[in-house]
């Protein structure tokens, strides 16, 4: 039933994404959308990298661009990225928000009002508190909420905020997300 | 926030007063909104519902129509207008590499910086130009459909707590002075040189509504596109093909593309990544 899965995290991200990407197979049926903050340098190099570890495509999300299951799309440095309602993205250079511009609440707000009950957000872990409102919008609009276990994060900052203003419908360990991301993409 | 329970209660509720609110601008004032990228609206709109106490999209709409005040404070929501002094240097110094050369074999040349906003990028140009001699060879249209924003442009006075930024940017982008050379501080600001926007002409001018420059050389149109629909993407690089000269240079921001644009085959990439794009000669 579910349509997508939005991802957001900052530091030890791109550790923890490293854990759960590759495990998705070719057949993984929902495109997974990712706000990873790392600055404003260009993202070519992991996304690079992350193409040669994992099954599915991965690629910088660029605006209109079609939306397509089993894909992994990250946003572009420096830019916001947001869902319409067609199903394609939009970027913006709008003011940073939480200090962050990709920031996370942009796109899971965006993703909520496209996708409501049929996303997933995942908060994992990072060091500000970017994510935690987006994720709460998420939660009201009835999609399903997983952040990850503050305690299993290289910063759990990020995590305890969403935690603080959102009681999510799954909490989890790093190493058991991808399981949980796949049991839930399958569910009819 | 107040305004969260009212639209997440009905999302379909907000799009279709969002639409109606958008049709209502244009009748009344001519703004046209309809064809731009609606997540972006739905997040300024919310915020202005926020700040001023209104509850629904439709009271929002009421005050639009009946005070030109606050549709004035509204317009100004809607339109980005951060930017920065030689924002990509890369994109500058391919400018100055691979660009100047061909202005150079024009005796004088038209530029067009559509969506100039505060106008950093302008005066960005405007030195990039004055170093390679060919200012004064040039006259620069700026152009912007807030006018709030030109009247900043026209002054070109900026902060200086952002210069230390737009100093590294400038060398970045092959610079040849110092930034300090071009402007005053006074205070917490700095003015730049009057002589850099001699040839600058700043112009009320909507992308969406008014019609063509004629025989540009060269357009510079950065981070403006990415707010649009692709059908007023289309439209608008249908505005930039007409008013081109054959061969002239197209410029959009580094996210932007002409890959998914039926005038990708009418424009040849300069420079791929930097988004430097030439009009075919047919």
């Amino acid at each position: 039933m579910y349509k997508a899965i939005v991802i957001g995290t900052s530091y030890g991200g791109l550790e923890a994404l490293k854990l759960i990407l590759p495990k998705l197979k070719e057949d993984f049926p929902l495109p997974l959308i990712i706000v990873l903050h790392i600055g404003d340098h260009s993202n070519d190099t992991f996304i690079n990298h992350m193409n040669a570890a994992c099954a599915l495509e991965v690629k910088e999300a660029e605006g209109n661009e079609p939306i397509l299951p089993g894909v992994i799309y990250f946003a572009p440095p420096n830019y916001h990225l947001q869902i319409e309602s067609n199903f394609t993205f939009s970027l913006s250079t709008a003011e940073k928000v939480n200090f962050s511009r990709p920031s996370i609440d942009v796109l899971f707000e965006s993703a909520a009002w496209v996708y409501a009950k049929y996303l997933i957000g995942v908060i994992l872990t990072g060091a500000n508190s970017d994510g935690a409102r987006g994720l709460k919008i998420i939660k009201d609009s009835g999609g399903k909420t997983i952040i990850q276990n503050p305690c299993s994060a290289l910063s759990p900052a990020m995590p305890r905020a969403a935690f603080k203003i959102c009681k999510p419908d799954i909490s989890l360990k790093l190493e058991e997300i991808s399981d949980q991301l796949i049991k839930l993409a399958f569910q009819k | 926030m107040p305004q969260d329970a009212y639209w997440e209660s009905d999302t379909d509720l907000f799009n279709i007063e969002l639409q109606l609110l958008l049709e209502a601008v244009f009748l009344r004032y001519g703004y046209d909104f309809r064809n731009y990228s609606k997540a972006h609206l739905k997040r300024r709109i919310l915020y202005r519902l926020g700040i001023s106490g209104l509850s629904t999209v439709t009271d929002l709409q009421n005050k639009v129509l009946r005070d030109r005040e606050f549709f004035k404070d509204f317009l100004d929501d809607l339109s980005i207008n951060v930017t920065e002094m030689f924002r990509d240097p890369g994109f500058y110094k391919s400018l100055r590499e691979n660009i100047v050369p061909k202005l150079r074999t024009y005796a004088y040349f038209k530029i067009w910086h559509a969506g100039c906003a505060t106008g950093e990028e302008v005066y960005s140009l405007a030195i990039l130009l004055q170093e390679e001699g060919l200012l004064d060879r040039c006259q620069v249209y700026a152009t912007d459909f807030n006018q709030k924003v030109l009247e900043i442009a026209k002054e070109g006075v900026y902060q200086k707590k952002d210069i230390v930024e737009y100093e590294r940017n400038y060398h970045l982008s092959g610079g040849k002075k110092n930034l300090s050379d071009y402007y005053k501080s006074m205070y917490g600001s700095v003015m730049f040189h009057k002589e850099l926007s001699s040839r600058i002409v700043f112009a009320d001018h909507n992308l969406v509504t008014d019609s063509v420059f004629a025989d540009v050389n060269l357009i510079l149109c950065r981070n403006v596109l990415i707010y649009f629909e692709k059908s007023l993407q289309e439209k608008v690089l249908g505005l930039f093909y007409d008013s081109l000269i054959p061969s002239g240079i197209l410029c959009l921001g580094t996210k932007e593309s002409l890959k998914f644009s039926n005038y990708g085959k009418l424009f040849e990439a300069i420079n791929e990544k930097q988004k430097i794009f030439k009009k075919r000669i047919l």
